[in-house]
């Protein structure tokens, strides 16, 4: 079982941090399959949300494909979202970690080049959504 | 579904001036509606118009389908915790709970136990006596315990101290979760309905600013810097604007992709949504600003 946190800062909506924290618990093998979520009525409780929010971000999972909900019994993980994709991050850590060595060759510091990757990175997002 | 709350024009004077006007609402059933303004923007006037206590000056207003106040049916399908949570200080919680019973005919004196029980209030207590948390504690479990079909709030929070309000909202959502009754509350500190609210009405200088579920509108407004400029596509609708010799501020709503590679986008948090449409001209009498509290 999981416990989910809200940050009001973030600009995330709450759905969204708690797909989020679940799918970010399911890629770091936290939560693994046949494991149960916290019903929407305990996540209430715990963080005084709107049982909608969490609703919303249970439903959106399961149109995802990972989890499922059983009636009377409540939402279980199907799915997780370690293996393949899992593998792959050691060597693209290891490129990017070259990446950076280059850019500090270039006399790149800290903020910029968290700068430049943001950047390429939201010009790249906003791409698969155009 | 009949929507919660319908509004036409909806408008109400006090004397000459309006304290409400051109209010155009449909809300629908299930959400918990957040009513957010600085004071004096006409919140705890439109909610007694839904609640039936006053009538409307001009245009007209249905809660749930019916007329607000319009008969015992639609009376015991509407609950409302006036401003302060309101309690009879010189009766007891078991008084109030009895009171209650009488008063409402769907009551549901096993929740009203269940609740003070787990709240910790004891029966033989003076209402007067309690803190202010538990006295709103008390208020809204008198609310819950009616069934009401839709439960009507105002500032229920206001007064309270952090831990008291996390804990008065902690309340109010479990029931939301068990009882799916569709609530309806105002409040001038935004980090309160961020949380609890999945529909938002904003209403400053007696009008409705923007309203909608609290997703859609965070989605849809942009937060835009960049160089200096001062018009921008007719796509994007403006809601307000900052310059400075070089560089421009713009919160935007659109539905469209920004594909303007000069702009740096930003989300917006629903305070900073809130702030903006505040931010917007207005006349400047009596503009007052909303509090913010975290």
């Amino acid at each position: 079982m999981i416990r989910f946190h809200l940050d009001g800062r973030s600009g995330v909506s709450p759905y969204l941090q708690l797909k989020q924290q679940v799918r970010h618990a399911l890629r770091l093998g936290l939560l693994r399959e046949g494991d149960q979520l916290p019903t929407v009525k305990d996540v209430v409780a715990q963080l005084a949300i709107n049982p909608n929010t969490v609703l919303k971000a249970y439903r959106e999972l399961e149109h995802d494909g990972l989890v499922a909900a059983r009636p009377g019994l409540g939402t279980f993980v199907t799915r997780t979202l370690t293996g393949t994709a899992f593998a792959a991050q050691a060597p693209l850590r290891r490129e990017l970690q070259r990446w950076m060595t280059k850019a500090r060759q270039a006399g790149l510091d800290d903020e910029s080049i968290e700068a430049l990757f943001m950047t390429t990175f939201r010009a790249d997002a906003q791409e698969d959504i155009a | 579904m009949n929507p919660v709350l319908a509004a036409q024009d909806l408008g109400k004077r006090y004397g000459r001036r309006w304290a409400l006007r051109h209010c155009g609402l449909e809300i629908p059933a299930g959400h918990v509606v957040g009513l957010v303004g600085p004071n004096g923007a006409g919140k705890t006037t439109l909610l007694k118009l839904a609640g039936g206590q006053l009538a409307p000056t001009a245009g007209t207003i249905s809660v749930l389908g019916g007329t607000p106040g319009a008969g015992p049916g639609q009376l015991a399908r509407v609950g409302f915790v006036a401003q302060d949570t309101p309690v009879y200080a010189g009766l007891t919680v078991a008084e109030h709970l009895r009171l209650g019973a009488g008063l409402n005919p769907a009551w549901d004196a096993g929740l009203a136990h269940d609740r003070t029980a787990r709240l910790g209030l004891d029966p033989k207590q003076r209402a007067g006596r309690l803190s202010g948390g538990q006295r709103a504690q008390l208020a809204l479990t008198l609310g819950l315990a009616k069934r009401p079909d839709l439960l009507i709030l105002d500032e229920p929070v206001a007064a309270l101290d952090p831990l008291a309000r996390r804990e008065f909202l902690q309340g109010l959502m479990e029931a939301v979760a068990e009882h799916e009754l569709s609530v309806l509350l105002s409040s001038h500190l935004v980090s309160d309905l961020e949380r609890t609210c999945d529909y938002l009405v904003v209403l400053i200088d007696s009008r409705v600013r923007v309203a909608g579920e609290t997703d859609r509108l965070l989605a849809c407004h942009h937060r835009l810097t960049g160089p200096r400029r001062d018009h921008l596509p007719p796509e994007h609708h403006v809601v307000s604007a900052q310059h400075t010799e070089r560089q421009s501020t713009f919160v935007i709503r659109t539905e469209a992709p920004i594909h303007d590679p000069a702009w740096t986008v930003t989300p917006l948090t629903l305070e900073d949504l809130v702030l903006a449409y505040m931010a917007e001209p207005v006349p400047a009498r009596e503009r007052v600003t909303l509090e913010v509290r975290r």
